[in-house]
């Protein structure tokens, strides 16, 4: 993004800001105003209208009130609008964050939205306004937490995650009760001391906010540590550790809270809380597990009824978190289990654009439940009645943080020699500073039962916790790591061979553990991928061949490749038929629309190669809490690719010519960054024997004045013209009657017209040699389009040769759309086998 | 305390564990398996590995049985392969997956992530010229895929050509539309792998508990 257009868009956006947070103390304001109101406004005027409807003539000395031309409802509509304004502060919130980009490098956007908290806090404040109705711990555990929860279990990085689940597992369960119990029992000898004044708080109450307050949330510290790409093992850590804590908080809190309402605690209860404890946990795995299995089953049908797949992700998991509430058990861990177990499947069975949605919405909740949650603790923190206690919230900082510090260097001191890669002193400062506390401490603070005395003053100590975590620790923690130099990582690079790199590595490793007779995480990856495609797969998937990592990144690739060509900008896509696809139209919609002039080939040949030869090495973020993974990876090796498919398409031609020229292995070619592509292409070709990109040019050159926007796509066609399309609906009969013609399709297609179906003739030539079934269905449904019909046809393109038997599967002639269905393996899927 | 006493025990282990940094226990529970896969012979044949049923099922089994008679792994500049190894071999070998010490140094680590590279190479390299060339690396990725049944050669193999154009554009940056690519030398393949961790991935955590008894 220039740094021009950031200024130009940041003031418009800076003037919003105020504008609505006027409007929405106004609207406020207005609901103060209207509230006193309401019993005597609404009756006066409702009663008219029920008059009128019910007993219209029944008192006629009634009819005197005139029907009203204006009226107002508020109280109906409150709050749903009061909601709707809210989420809408929190969004613009964040659009101002991201659009002076500084500022989230610096300070954490948590930390941002409870500063903004603050000051619309203090706006109510002033006007006597009610905090918002999400304090009610119903509303935060039944709507806000769910959708946080999910985006963490969807798009949790699996592979790191299995390879680390001991260590997370112990940090998380451990950890926390370790906190819990070092944090209450330390304040319970705090309030020992009389000059403190806070004598009279138990030891169970102790614990109980002990428990609260132990729960990490690792929302900052992610993204700090994302940003400058910490090592693996680190960020899976806090990232479960974050995840599993919940569980462990919220079972341990109602575990307190059970005990604190008890006078005296035997030694049965705690052997029963221990039982509890263990029943909450798997019994919310079970649920999950249970869950996830039905939704992947679910979609495996889904395939007719595309508009609702997305949905049954959401209903299934949500139900699992409602069920495991129901029962009492672990919602958290029951929703986390749902998301992991169902993703896989899911994203396999589901079209390519339920996927993209199901990406897209899951994030959008989980972002807007989050920036809500922060944003409210800003408001609050005005807006409730506090007990200030300097001894007892000083000390619980104190504390809080000691034993954090502690707990991770003696867990790590046990951990250590489990572990391959053990964690070094810095790594474990790391894992310590980055335990800031957040939304679970913040909304279970709000759920203390009234009759714990001093709730007020543990609500106060918990924010102060909070905010105190958050601005201080979030602040200074990437200034500290990066001073501390801890190991870091280079990202995921996405390219093939580090895939296949990470494949050789596993089978190495295993092969050798095997050797050696011993065995570890990899043991059991092989014993459970073989469970999955002998069972699993066959179940729940409807296209269950087993896909390597390896294959389903090279298709991930690919498609996005193709859609990347279809994308590059050109001002008539937009005319092409409407099966254009979400993420398509926004991609689109992010480019100028730029109108080619008709026939400028040159000019697109520039682009196409300047596209093509410029190396990208895209990163692929773990899961950034409020961004999508990014998907893009490097074209230009597809781009190659594709030219390389189509070389060794052209059946024995081809293959031979290597052996006479090259002795020994295969020559690649390329071209310097923007170099002319043409006659680059023209050499290749002609290197191979084919002489078609002269015929091709040659037609291009008369036709170009009609072929005006396909001008480009021509291209786009030229490179993946080895790719055989699979069969969609609509074409169908057309195409397999053209089919049974023996009549070459690319005089059909030159019979369409100048329009630019042209450019296709020369290319079906090779294609049809080397896949007789494929070349039917080349030509879609424009047959009398002629020059008016745009023979743009993106969506439909179609995947690469090394997947098109995949497609055969009947049912899928239905979906419509036969490419984005199948590289939904996702990011996540990659890292799985 | 064990590896004192297994030092009275064993004397010859001392050499061995200078050699290849493993511990004394480490290096009697590795004795341990390596008689139980000789049958209690000296030396290990290669058709002693292909007996192991654990093995059976990895899709690169040959590379891995290959890496063990493969003299580029034994850190004496010779070559070739042989036919069957010794203990000392195996543990040399083994070795190449001891887990990074705790602490390193920059260099010492740079170091390490050169040598299991260069294990990873010699892997793919079948043929020693120090380059893989593509046929060799095609080989590699029909062998990774090999078991995932529904996948046609055709498949593999553009997946290697793919990696191949990846190679090219990494490491040779732009070409001259005659130029020709090799094949990936050690440099290359240096580069390549550049942000793939491979110290923290390529090591196991080598037991000093004997689990022998539970393997077959």
């Amino acid at each position: 993004m220039g740094t021009s257009s950031v200024s130009r868009a940041r003031t418009p956006c800076l003037l919003l800001l105020p504008l609505l947070l006027l409007c929405c103390s106004g609207g406020k304001c207005e609901l103060q105003g209207s509230k006193p109101l309401a019993p005597d406004n609404a009756p006066s005027t409702a009663k008219p209208f029920i008059n009128q409807i019910n007993e219209p003539q029944a008192f006629p000395e009634e009819e005197r009130v005139n029907l009203p031309v204006f009226t107002m409802d508020y109280p109906r509509i409150q709050v749903p609008f009061e909601f709707t304004l809210w989420v809408l502060l929190a969004s613009f919130a964040k659009i101002g964050f991201h659009i002076y980009h500084k500022i989230t490098i610096w300070i954490p956007e948590s930390c941002l939205l409870i500063v903004i908290g603050l000051v619309v806090g203090g706006i109510m404040h002033s006007v006597k306004e009610e905090p918002p109705a999400v304090l009610d711990s119903n509303v935060f555990f039944l709507y806000m937490l769910p959708p946080i929860v999910l985006d963490s279990g969807y798009f949790m990085p699996t592979r790191p995650f299995f390879e680390n689940i001991g260590t997370v597992l112990w940090y998380a369960v451990v950890g926390t009760l370790w906190n819990s119990i070092g944090i209450g029992l330390s304040l319970f000898a705090i309030c020992q001391f009389e000059v403190f004044g806070v004598q009279d708080i138990n030891l169970q109450e102790n614990l109980l906010f002990a428990s609260i307050i132990s729960a990490v949330d690792p929302v900052a510290a992610l993204n700090v540590f994302e940003d400058i790409g910490i090592n693996e093992q680190i960020y899976i850590v806090i990232f479960g550790e974050g995840l599993f804590n919940d569980a462990v908080t919220v079972v341990l809190y109602s575990m307190f809270a059970f005990l604190a309402d008890l006078p005296i605690v035997e030694s049965s209860d705690v052997f029963l809380g221990v039982a509890r404890f263990f029943v909450v946990g798997v019994g919310g795995v079970l649920f999950g597990l249970l869950f996830g299995f039905v939704a992947a089953f679910t979609t495996r049908f889904t395939h007719n009824v595309r508009q609702i797949e997305p949905l049954f992700v959401f209903m299934y998991s949500y139900l699992a978190y409602l069920v495991a509430e129901l029962f009492a058990i672990s919602s958290v861990l029951a929703i986390i289990t749902c998301a992991i177990t169902m993703k896989y499947y899911v994203e396999e069975n589901v079209s390519q654009r339920s996927c993209t949605t199901i990406r897209h919405v899951v994030k959008m909740l989980a972002t807007i439940s989050e920036t809500l949650i922060f944003f409210f603790l800003g408001v609050v923190t005005i807006t409730t009645d506090h007990e200030w206690n300097w001894a007892y919230i000083l000390f619980t900082l104190l504390f809080a943080f000691i034993w954090r510090g502690l707990g991770i260097l003696v867990l790590s001191q046990i951990i250590n020699p489990f572990r391959t890669i053990q964690f070094t002193f810095k790594d474990q400062f790391g894992l310590a500073y980055g335990g800031l506390r957040g939304a679970i401490c913040f909304a279970l603070v709000f759920t203390l039962p009234d009759n714990v005395n001093r709730r007020n003053l543990f609500v106060t100590a918990s924010i102060a916790i909070i905010i105190f975590t958050v601005v201080i620790q979030g602040i200074s923690i990437r200034p500290i790591v990066e001073y501390l130099n801890i190991r870091r990582t280079n990202k995921n690079l996405n390219t093939i061979n580090v895939e296949i790199h990470t494949r050789v590595m596993e089978h190495v490793v295993c092969g050798v553990e095997d050797l050696c007779g011993q065995w570890s995480h990899y043991y059991w990856k092989d014993k459970f991928k073989k469970f999955n495609d002998r069972f699993l797969r066959r179940i729940l998937l409807r296209d269950n061949r087993a896909e390597s990592s390896i294959v389903s990144l090279y298709k991930k690739l690919e498609l996005q490749n193709a859609i990347d060509f279809l994308d590059t900008p050109v001002g008539d896509l937009s005319a092409a038929p409407s099966i254009i696809s979400l993420h398509d139209e926004m991609m689109e919609a992010s480019r100028p629309k730029k109108k080619f002039l008709a026939g400028d080939v040159r000019k697109m040949h520039d682009i196409l190669s300047r596209n093509m030869y410029k190396i990208r090495q895209k990163t692929m973020g773990y899961t950034n809490k409020y961004n999508l993974p990014d998907d893009s990876p490097t074209r230009e090796i597809l781009i190659r690719r594709h030219a390389s498919i189509r070389r060794s398409l052209r059946a024995e031609s081809f293959r031979e010519m290597p052996g006479r020229n090259i002795p020994k292995s295969q020559r690649y070619y390329s071209l310097q960054p923007g170099g002319d592509l043409e006659s680059a292409f023209a050499l290749r070709r002609r290197s191979h024997g084919g002489g078609e990109v002269d015929r091709l040019s040659a037609r291009l050159q008369p036709s170009g004045a009609s072929a005006r926007s396909s001008s480009r796509s021509l291209v786009a066609m030229r490179m993946l013209n080895t790719i055989k399309e699979a069969r969609s609906a609509g074409e169908q009969p057309a195409a397999s009657a053209r089919a049974r013609t023996p009549s070459p399709g690319g005089s059909a297609s030159d019979e369409r017209g100048p329009g630019g179906s042209s450019f296709r003739a020369p290319v079906p030539a090779p294609r049809r040699r080397s896949s007789g079934r494929a070349e039917g269905h080349e030509d879609p449904e424009h047959p009398g389009g002629g020059g008016g019909v745009e023979p743009v046809r993106p969506p439909q393109l179609p995947p690469p040769v090394g997947w098109v038997r995949e497609n055969q599967d009947p049912g899928d002639i239905g979906a419509g759309d036969p490419l984005l269905r199948h590289s939904s393996q996702g990011p996540g899927g990659a890292g799985r086998s | 305390m064990g590896a004192l006493q297994s030092l009275h025990g064993r004397p010859e282990y001392l050499d061995l564990a200078e050699k290849t940094g493993f511990s004394f226990e480490q290096i009697r529970v590795l004795h341990e398996r390596f008689k139980q896969l000789s049958h209690n012979e000296e030396t290990l044949r290669r058709s002693h590995f292909n007996e192991i049923p654990d093995l059976a099922c990895n899709p690169i089994r040959a590379q891995i049985i290959e890496a063990f008679f493969d003299r580029r792994n034994y850190h004496q500049n010779g070559e070739g392969t042989v036919e069957e190894i010794g203990f000392e071999e195996f543990l040399v070998v083994m070795s190449h997956f001891r887990p990074p010490s705790l602490h390193m140094t920059e260099e010492q680590r740079e170091n390490v992530r050169r040598e299991k590279l260069r294990f990873v190479f010699n892997m793919h390299d079948t043929d020693n010229d120090g380059t893989i060339t593509l046929e060799e690396y095609r080989h590699v990725v029909e062998e990774l895929l090999s078991r995932s049944g529904a996948l046609e050669k055709e498949t593999a193999k553009s997946i290697a050509d793919a990696a191949m154009l990846e190679v090219a554009s990494i490491s040779m940056g732009h070409m001259e539309p005659d130029e020709f690519y090799e094949g990936i030398t050690f440099e290359h393949f240096l580069k390549l792998l550049d942000g793939f961790e491979i110290e923290s991935r390529m090591n196991i955590r080598f037991l000093n508990m004997d689990t022998s008894t539970l393997c077959k």
